[in-house]
């Protein structure tokens, strides 16, 4: 069918910033349907809060629209531009449910806005649990007994029926929040509780558990013409159970037979023709291990994480042809665009495995719940792929960059057999490896198998991986036996660990003795038919079908898996240094293993190498492509990290030397290059012991800032003011020794600024300066910046561009580098000095109209940035204000302290513009989440040393028409000002506590600096954590307080009474 | 114990022997299907080749008893990349090797199953053989370049005598050019009478069942070495509704004056999409097939084409213009496969039934 011709141009509404259960997908689906739109001649709009997106690039569409994704600015964007459709079905729940919004309040009526794709009735009876369950019974397919419930006693009525385990599923909410599986009362109790808080419908569906049933997933597509196709299916290795973005998932299914697997393919087909699907869509499905009986769990009628793992598995681009398809298009008339002589109508024939485990934030957050359940909890995931099971697992495993290489964890030997049991009973993000460990101790895979309900399929692979170990340990520098060894994933890591030898060593002997992968392509098609595109992944087989061309070729390292520290922002610029090496005439080659980005999508490159990002993997695709070089510095610490380990094996690093990088992250040759030129940073040393880190501490005067030395997102960072306090972390943080070494600063509080800048060696141009709302100490990915700043000096801002400028040169930056100043007692110092894209990158790009990736990657291969046309020094300052806002996960993370501090915790962002910074604050503050009423009551707890400061804020509350409420101490601090406040009673004390008012909702804003500790226990936790879970502002930081009462008191007309004086003065 | 794997065109695969240690020669084809092997590996179509799959693990989830195509597969040989050894699912009674052993049926684990699949898309099928590792290579291709393959696979796959598959409804004379079990099933499920007939039944004997209709199923090799079945059914055509399967759509096809080819490397798997032109509609089909019915050389029949390949535009269903009689190049019948035109076989107990009405009514 045609596309539609009455319709010009399309909303397209993205999935605004990276939360847990919506990441980077999204991006990559966006970017591609938006593309896909505009290539059939749509005018596209987009709207999407996350600057950090390739999709909110101006050339993506042809209106972008970085606002908030909220009734109130979507309306106003479709009163603007009067589209004639909107696309809801590619920006994840974020998007279908703004959608919804917008049709319930009439506003697509009013403007006459069609729904392209799936009809939004069609959504609501895939998402509503009522709904579904009735058109599941319609159609006779099975689900498991549940019932829909609106109050606890109706849970704990159901439950007495059909008996424990049960799972709740919260209605309408992402990736499972607040959900959970419940085995007694005091469980059902808290997850229903929580969950009816969540949903914003106050729903939950409680199901009779089937926990221990395969769980199998199905990518369907349907057009309106009825064609119906599978993409590719998806068995979960662990069982029902674990949420399917927590599980590690295998493509395609290994354990089904042709009889099991189109019966469940029937049923997804039959069930989004039911819904009348047009586009994309993922069933999930249980299925008993000893029989034909199977359940549907859930549709999700949209394109979804596992729809990107579906595209990257098959090379099949599902939301592309999704957009195609949502215009009228039919899949019997599309090319397939792979094979480009194929027909999008066909199901993707694999002819190799794929594995996909999550990535989870646990390393950040060592204290949360680190069980796996039905709330996902992951920030991202890794896929590999292989021609073997083991392959495919292990290449995933070290495409983690989790320090493991192998099915094995350091400090194992001493845990008992019991604690491997535990550790297995009940998932965790480590289960894998207390697998591998079990299974080196002897514990046979049917033990293994009656405690965690995998299939006995998946841990004899495993076991072949564990059994293979000793072969090699007792065969060095064998060559049968390291041939197979690779075949089965093994690591060379791996192997020189078993032999005694360096990683290098074994790398160079295999490369002597020809043992080095071959790389073949993904085709979507098992080399059935022609396909030319530049797909590849390495195995160690015979064929080798990557061919080298004669173009100069330059390879990028992409930024792996999403965690916290290192987000999407990191994708964006590796994207862009592609495009740029592409438009400068090299061929651009890409190594990534993260399969929900916009870099692991084939049509970007020239030729993308599917592979994880260590120093071999990496080295085989150098060794066969020659190329000019690699370029490391786009791909976060990811890249940067593999930079020494390149030039060991004599490979070229593009732009900045890795001497240079050296000198910039070593903190005794940092701090040597500053005093060269002379910058003035905040006194500080390299500790290599304990003893010499507390000498230098008391040397340079508490507060100090430590951390470990090449940090990633401020990990294990803390700011101590005592002795004790710095031996704690010294002892439980970090393992200091010689090659760890700890950094220990001065830690000054004042302003913090941060700059992106640009260097070609000659000239430094600087696209913008970002002022920070929060302090120094605040992480600067968890803090507000605003563009351009507001409260610098003519003069500070002159010191910055004079730093900034000496420290490019100074270092040999040649590319990008990031910049973190403090400015204490009105005094410029350099904090840290970043020489490779930052996470600012892509917001300063969009701000200030400089292509920063783009013009740094020319750089690099040698064009000046004054024949681009940039000139050295600071890029005039746009108009308007724009400013950048975290977005925390906090509600899907259990346990863990939401304080803001020098350790980053956020997992996304958003930007906020407009003409002035309450304005532009006010758009960033929602879009990021916060509701901000400008009516109610403020809670605040504050600690001592925050008391004068507070007392500040908690008057401006007041005199904004907001009623004040704090715990004993500060109430009666803020009385004596005259003043009124309502004491509330501690927690645990007689009558209602603070935890009661916060659960009862009873203000609206929470303020709270008490001593934050990381012990559950304590009060000031128990508070930040209560507020998260019933989703009301808590503010640590009293810099985001004032900036968040600076908006309100903006929106808010004072009421207040003439001055009396005056008034008299007229009367007498 | 090693074995090797030698092409007719000289490329030789070093792997591991596993199932019967016998070596064989035969055509070499491949197979996209990532589940199926079981039915795969049984379905007498194979007969005489030796059966690549792409998807590199083969045997996960065992052999059990139920989901065979036929009592004696009739595939020469296996190749895969990797055998599993530990098979896991509830239904498993063997594993693959096991089975193979049972079957005498040799097959080699460890070949590059791309390169081999790469091959064969390039160079079109070709003859191979499976032979032990100290085998002379040169004289093996040598000797594979000599060979003449046999062309009596239908009489090999076919049922020897007559036998009946009773049932309440229509009585469908099926005649066997190397049946799968999956299209007897599909008939007994809609309560057919079925009497599976061998390929050289006569038509005065077939017609002496007194047949509702005629069901001609799939079977290997060219359908030009079966001249005996296109007399049978040309003199069928017009008598008795007729639904025809694979080898017996290019049968009917042969017998209605149409003509038939051998394709470069055929079509084998689970994911060929098929366009039916009446409705427009697309569905993703099971196949196994190395010859096709010539396009141009339907001008001059009573045949209409009602389905094409979407990818290649090959014809893949047929219908008489005037008679009840229609067929399929893919497996309606699935097994494997996706089951998306299983509602062919409805159409034709429909045919049968417009066509019991219509003799009624002349009666």
């Amino acid at each position: 069918m045609p596309k539609r011709t009455d319709i010009k141009s399309i909303l397209v509404i993205g999935s605004g910033p990276i939360v847990i259960g919506q990441a980077a997908e999204f991006d990559y689906a966006g970017t591609q349907a938006c593309l896909a739109l505009k290539e059939e001649g749509y005018r596209v709009i987009l709207v999407n809060s996350n600057p950090a997106t390739i999709m909110t690039d101006t050339e993506i569409a042809d209106a972008v629209y970085i606002e908030p994704i909220t009734l109130e600015f979507v309306r106003r964007i479709i009163q603007k531009e009067r589209p004639d459709a909107v696309l809801p079905t590619l920006g994840g729940q974020t998007g279908l449910n703004m959608a919804v919004e917008l049709s319930n309040a009439g506003v697509l009526d009013e403007y006459n806005v069609k729904v392209l794709g799936t009809k939004l009735s069609a959504i609501e009876q895939a998402e509503d649990r009522d709904l579904f369950r009735t058109l599941m019974n319609d159609l006779n397919e099975p689900v498991p007994d549940s019932e829909i419930i609106h109050t606890l006693q109706e849970a704990k009525d159901f439950v007495e029926q059909i008996g424990y385990p049960v799972i709740v599923r919260p209605a309408y909410t992402l990736g499972g929040t607040g959900g959970g599986i419940c085995e007694n009362d005091e469980e059902l109790i808290e997850t229903v509780t929580n969950g009816l808080k969540q949903s914003p419908v106050t729903q939950c569906l409680l199901e009779k558990s089937i926990a221990g049933f395969k769980e199998i997933e199905y990518e369907v597509m349907r057009d309106s013409k009825d064609n119906a196709i599978v993409v590719c299916n998806m068995e979960n290795i662990d069982p029902v159970g674990v949420h399917t973005g927590d599980s590690i998932v295998v493509a395609p299914s290994q354990t089904l037979t042709d009889r099991e697997y189109q019966m469940l393919r029937n049923t997804s087909l039959k069930i989004i023709r039911a819904l009348g699907i047009e586009g994309g869509c993922n069933v999930q499905l249980a299925l008993d291990p000893h029989s034909f009986q199977y359940y549907i769990i859930e549709v999700n009628p949209r394109v979804s994480r596992s729809s990107a793992l579906a595209s990257k598995a098959t090379g099949y681009p599902i939301a592309k042809l999704a957009a195609k398809i949502a215009v009228g298009l039919t899949l019997d008339e599309m090319m397939n665009p792979v094979t480009g002589k194929t027909y999008a109508c066909f199901e993707p024939a694999l002819d190799y495995i794929v594995s996909k485990i999550p990535r989870w934030p646990f390393d950040k957050f060592e204290h949360a719940n680190r069980t796996l359940g039905t709330q996902m909890k992951a920030t991202g995931e890794v896929m590999a792929i292989g021609r073997t099971f083991e392959e495919s697992m292990l290449k995933a495993v070290r495409s983690l960059e989790s320090g493991v290489y192998h099915l094995s964890l350091d400090d194992l030997a001493d845990k008992d057999d019991a604690f491997l049991e535990k550790r297995i009973r009940k998932a965790g993000d480590e289960r894998l490896f207390y697998l591998g460990e079990a299974l080196r101790r002897g514990i046979t895979i049917e033990t293994i198998h009656e405690w965690s309900q995998i299939d006995l399929f998946f841990l004899k692979k495993f076991e072949n991986i564990v059994k293979y170990e000793t072969e090699v340990e007792n065969n060095p520098f064998n060559t049968d036996v390291v041939k197979k060894a690779k075949q089965l994933g093994f690591a060379d890591k791996t192997i020189a660990k078993a032999w005694g030898k360096t990683e290098k060593e074994v790398y160079d002997w295999r490369k002597k003795n020809g043992i080095i992968p071959v790389f073949k392509t993904v085709d979507t098609c098992a080399a059935e038919f022609e396909s030319e595109t530049p797909y590849y992944y390495g195995t160690y087989e015979d064929e080798n079908e990557s061919i080298v061309t004669d173009r100069k070729s330059v390879v990028v390292l992409g930024s792996g898996p999403i965690r916290i520290g290192q987000g999407v922002e990191f994708d964006y610029a590796t994207v862009h240094s592609v495009w740029a090496l592409r438009e400068a005439g090299y061929e651009a080659i890409i190594v990534n293993n993260n399969p929900e980005t916009v870099s692991t999508d084939f049509s970007i490159s020239d030729k993308l190498y599917f592979e994880p990002l260590t120093i071999e993997d990496v080295m085989h695709i150098i060794d066969l492509e020659q190329p000019e070089g690699v370029i490391v510095q786009f791909g976060g610490q990811t890249a940067i990290n593999l930079a020494d380990q390149l030039v060991a094996h004599g490979v070229k690093i593009l732009g900045t030397s890795l001497e240079d990088v050296d000198r910039a992250e070593n903190r005794d040759k940092f701090e040597q290059a500053l005093q060269e030129l002379k910058v003035p940073q905040p006194l500080g040393r390299t500790a290599f012991s304990v003893e010499a880190a507390v000498d230098i501490a008391n040397s340079i005067g508490y507060p100090v800032l430590v951390r470990p030395s090449y940090v990633l997102g401020g990990r294990a960072m803390e700011i101590v003011y005592k002795e004790a306090e710095l031996l704690q972390y010294m002892q439980n943080a970090v393992k200091v020794n010689p090659e760890h070494p700890v950094l220990i600063d001065r830690y000054l509080t004042g302003k913090e600024i941060e700059v992106d800048a640009i260097s070609d060696g000659t000239d430094v141009v600087i696209p913008g300066i970002m002022e920070h709302i929060e302090r120094a100490g605040v992480h600067s990915g968890d803090s507000i910046a605003v563009y351009p700043p507001q409260k610098l000096t003519e003069d500070q801002k002159a010191k910055i561009i004079e730093y900034t400028t000496k420290l490019a040169k100074g270092l040999n930056i040649i590319g990008l580098l990031n910049i973190q100043y403090v400015i204490s007692k009105g005094e410029v110092f350099v904090i840290e000095v970043n020489p490779r894209s930052s996470r600012t990158v892509p917001f300063l790009s969009k701000i200030t109209n400089v292509p920063m990736a783009n013009i740094a990657t020319k750089a690099i291969m040698g064009q000046s940035l004054q024949e681009m046309g940039y000139q050295s020094g600071l890029v005039p300052e746009k108009e308007g204000v724009y400013v950048k806002v975290p977005v925390f996960s906090f509600a899907k993370l259990r346990r863990v302290d939401t304080t803001l501090g020098p350790e980053m915790k956020s997992t996304g962002e958003v930007m906020g513009k407009d003409s002035t910074v309450e304005k532009a604050l006010y758009k960033g503050l929602v879009a990021s989440g916060m509701k901000i009423p400008t009516k109610g009551a403020v809670l605040l707890t504050v600690a001592d040393k925050d008391k004068d400061e507070a007392l500040v804020i908690a008057k401006r509350f007041h005199n904004i028409g907001f009623q004040l409420l704090a715990t004993h101490g500060t109430a009666n601090l803020i009385r004596e000002t005259g003043v009124p406040v309502q004491t509330v009673a501690k927690i645990g004390a007689k009558g209602p506590d603070m935890l009661d008012v916060i659960r009862g909702g009873e203000a609206q804003f929470i303020i709270n600096t008490l001593t934050k500790g990381k012990q559950p226990a304590r009060d000031g936790f128990r508070i930040r954590r209560e507020s998260v879970e019933n989703g009301i502002p808590c503010l640590t930081s009293l810099d985001t307080a004032t900036a968040i009462l600076e908006v309100l008191e903006s929106m808010i007309f004072n009421a207040e009474a003439m001055p009396k004086a005056a008034l008299e003065a007229v009367h007498s | 114990m090693k074995k090797q794997l030698i092409l007719e065109d000289g490329t030789v695969f070093i792997g591991e022997g596993f199932g019967s240690a016998k070596d064989v020669t035969g055509e070499v084809v491949f197979t996209t299907g990532m589940t199926g092997y079981q039915e795969t590996l049984s379905d007498p179509s194979y007969c005489g080749q030796i059966v690549t799959f792409t998807y590199p693990l083969i045997g996960n989830y065992g052999i059990n008893r139920d989901d065979f195509e036929t009592i004696q597969p009739a595939v020469k040989a296996l190749v895969v990349k990797e055998a599993a050894d530990f098979p896991s699912n509830f239904r498993s009674e063997f594993s693959i090797d096991e089975y193979l052993k049972m079957k005498d049926i040799p097959a080699i684990s460890g070949v590059d199953t791309r390169k081999l699949t790469r091959i064969i898309r390039q160079h079109g099928a070709l003859k191979g053989a499976i032979v032990s590792a100290d085998a002379d290579a040169q004289e093996v291709i040598h000797r594979l370049q000599a060979t003449v393959l046999p062309n009596d696979q239908v009489a090999q796959v076919s049922t020897k005598s007559a036998y009946p598959s009773p049932g309440r409804g229509f009585r469908v004379v099926l005649i066997d050019f190397g049946m799968k079990h999956g299209i007897l099933r599909e008939l007994n499920n809609r309560n057919c009478d079925v009497v599976v007939v061998p390929h050289d039944t006569p038509a005065e004997e077939i017609m002496q069942f007194k047949p509702d209709g005629i069901m001609l199923t799939n079977g290997p090799g060219n359908p030009k070495d079966v001249p005996h079945a296109i007399e049978t059914i040309r003199a069928l055509i017009g008598q008795v509704p007729i639904f025809g399967i694979c080898l017996g759509h290019q049968l009917f096809a042969l017998a209605s004056g149409a003509d038939t080819f051998k394709l470069k490397f055929g079509h084998r798997g689970s994911n060929h999409p098929v366009k039916d032109l009446e409705t427009g509609r697309t569905a993703l089909t099971s196949q196994n097939h190395g010859f096709a019915v010539s396009e141009e050389s339907i001008a001059n029949t009573d045949l209409k084409i009602t389905h094409v390949a979407l990818n290649d535009g090959t014809v893949e269903g047929l219908a008489h213009k005037t008679h009840p009689a229609f067929t399929v190049q893919y497996h309606p019948e699935a097994s494997p496969g996706p089951e998306d035109d299983n509602m062919l076989f409805d159409r034709f107990i429909d045919l049968m039934k417009t066509n019991a009405a219509k003799e009624t009514q002349h009666a």
